[in-house]
């Protein structure tokens, strides 16, 4: 679904991601983990096609297609979902309206029929209710006032609105306590354990992993992959630490 | 000064106008003279929408009798100059609402000069003005709140934001307060910025193409400017060209 190929890339002149190859299979989930400032972020921006996080070398592939010869909205309504390790606020504009607009744009873009008010409500009660998130909330403007874990879980109701086919989800753990994580996991696997979607997740902890089993770990560490193997790297990582695992 | 002497920019309510287009249409003709009378609630209201090449002045004396109000709503988007000015007077325990918008681009010049005067005790006035400009358009607010000697306990009020949509566009937002009582609570604030630039990622990452994502920011930004127009057929019409006039910008 995703072959990234000799990715590199620098941020205001300075290389961050130096070489990585990837990956990823429909039905797979494979996680990502590494030290702070190993370029975990960036990968997830420049395959999501952030502003100044341009590429310098490699490329790549998502489902055939040239995905850096794609604009950032086009990247989404070819079936990519980038989840945020901040989410950002945005004043003003509702969540339903937020995701509506979001959601029928993309239709447009793939030739298929916009969801009217009635059905997009429906659809929204639904993956709101997935993951125990408040009708009310989504009433409210985008993430403004909310707190960390809820900003996490509107998130993933994004995701199941969207219905990507790739997840790449950039810390979806950071800010959450035990029982928002094990709510935010059991909707990742409700929404993208399937045969046809993948989910590239990015995090620092294990503890994600004990809720979402990935197939594939790998380690990030100055700007490539430098170990991958199956979940009980990660066990190994939270054991021994980046450095003893990343140095053997 | 002869009355009907072209304005210059020398003058300071013409600063920031384009006098080369007020030309086409001068003299302009006589101000619309609003009168409230005591204890009425008057609305009133403005779609500035001249045609592209056209100058459109439009002047406004207002006068609010003792315990009387007066809202306006002011959508100015058309012409190359499209210039409204609103002169008013307030009794005591009158009010005075404004809510206005200016959204503009090419090289158009949209301007609301207020003047608003509290002459006697109790009265208060309140101004939102909300500016969206691109191209090498230019949007000012100048509004000069006056307080008399007598007018203690006045309550009013600027609020003034302006989006500029390209670096070529400018917004000036010009307060100006003369008090002459001393017990009197007088509050502007004015912002000049651009779109947020995280918010359109994010909002191109969940699939918005840029001009849907624009618009939407653009939107919540003048919302709540025609919130309380409480004709519906004006409400929706002032809606609709907004919106047009939005997508034209973006």
């Amino acid at each position: 679904m995703l072959t990234i190929d000799q990715l590199s890339n620098d941020i205001d002149g300075k290389a961050i991601l130096k070489g990585l190859s990837l990956t990823i299979n429909a039905g797979e989930i494979h996680a990502i983990m590494g030290p702070n400032g190993a370029g975990k972020s960036t990968l997830a921006y420049t395959l999501g096609g952030r502003p100044g996080y341009d590429v310098t070398g490699g490329s790549a592939t998502f489902d055939g297609a040239d995905l850096f010869a794609m604009e950032p909205h086009e990247r989404a309504a070819a079936g990519l979902f980038l989840g945020f390790q901040y989410p950002v606020e945005i004043p003003g504009v509702s969540n339903l309206q937020f995701l509506r607009e979001s959601l029928n744009a993309q239709k447009r873009a793939r030739g298929e029929k916009e969801l009217n008010g009635g059905e997009f409500i429906r659809l929204a009660k639904d993956k709101a209710g997935l993951l125990g998130l408040d009708m009310e909330m989504l009433k409210r403007p985008v993430n403004v006032g909310f707190s960390g874990g809820e900003k996490k879980r509107a998130e993933m109701v994004q995701m199941g609105i969207l219905d990507p086919k790739l997840a790449i989800l950039d810390e979806t753990d950071s800010g959450l306590d035990i029982d928002a994580l094990k709510i935010v996991g059991a909707g990742i696997n409700a929404i993208m354990r399937k045969p046809d979607k993948a989910v590239l997740l990015i995090t620092h902890y294990q503890r994600l992993l004990d809720y979402v089993k990935p197939d594939f770990v790998h380690v990030l560490a100055g700007g490539r992959i430098v170990k991958s193997g199956g979940p009980e790297l990660a066990l190994e990582l939270e054991r021994e630490g980046y450095a003893e695992v990343v140095a053997a | 000064m002869n009355a009907l002497a072209l304005p210059t920019r020398r003058q300071e309510d013409w600063r920031y106008s384009d006098v080369e287009a007020v030309a086409l249409i001068w003299p302009t003709p006589a101000p619309t003279r609003i009168d409230v009378v005591e204890g009425e609630h008057a609305r009133h209201h403005l779609l500035q929408d001249a045609a592209e090449d056209a100058a459109a002045v439009h002047d406004y004396v207002i006068t609010i009798a003792d315990g009387a109000r007066c809202d306006f709503h002011v959508l100015n988007i058309g012409g190359k100059l499209g210039r409204v000015t609103v002169h008013v007077m307030l009794g005591s325990k009158a009010h005075f609402e404004l809510n206005g918008a200016i959204l503009g681009g090419g090289d158009q010049t949209l301007e609301i000069i207020t003047s608003v005067t509290h002459a006697k005790p109790d009265s208060t006035s309140g101004q939102t003005i909300r500016s969206i400009l691109g191209g090498r358009a230019t949007g000012s607010y100048l509004g000069s709140i006056n307080v008399a000697r007598d007018a203690q306990r006045t309550d009013a009020f600027q609020s003034v934001k302006a989006m500029l949509l390209d670096r070529t566009a400018t917004a000036n937002a010009k307060p100006e307060l003369e008090i002459f009582a001393d017990d009197v609570k007088c509050a502007h604030g004015a912002t000049v910025g651009e779109l947020d630039k995280a918010a359109l990622f994010y909002m191109a990452s969940r699939g918005m193409d840029p001009a849907t994502a624009k618009t939407l920011l653009l939107r919540s930004f003048v919302a709540g400017v025609f919130d309380d127009v409480a004709d519906e057929a004006v409400k929706d019409a002032f809606e609709a060209a907004a919106i047009a006039k939005l997508e034209a910008l973006v």
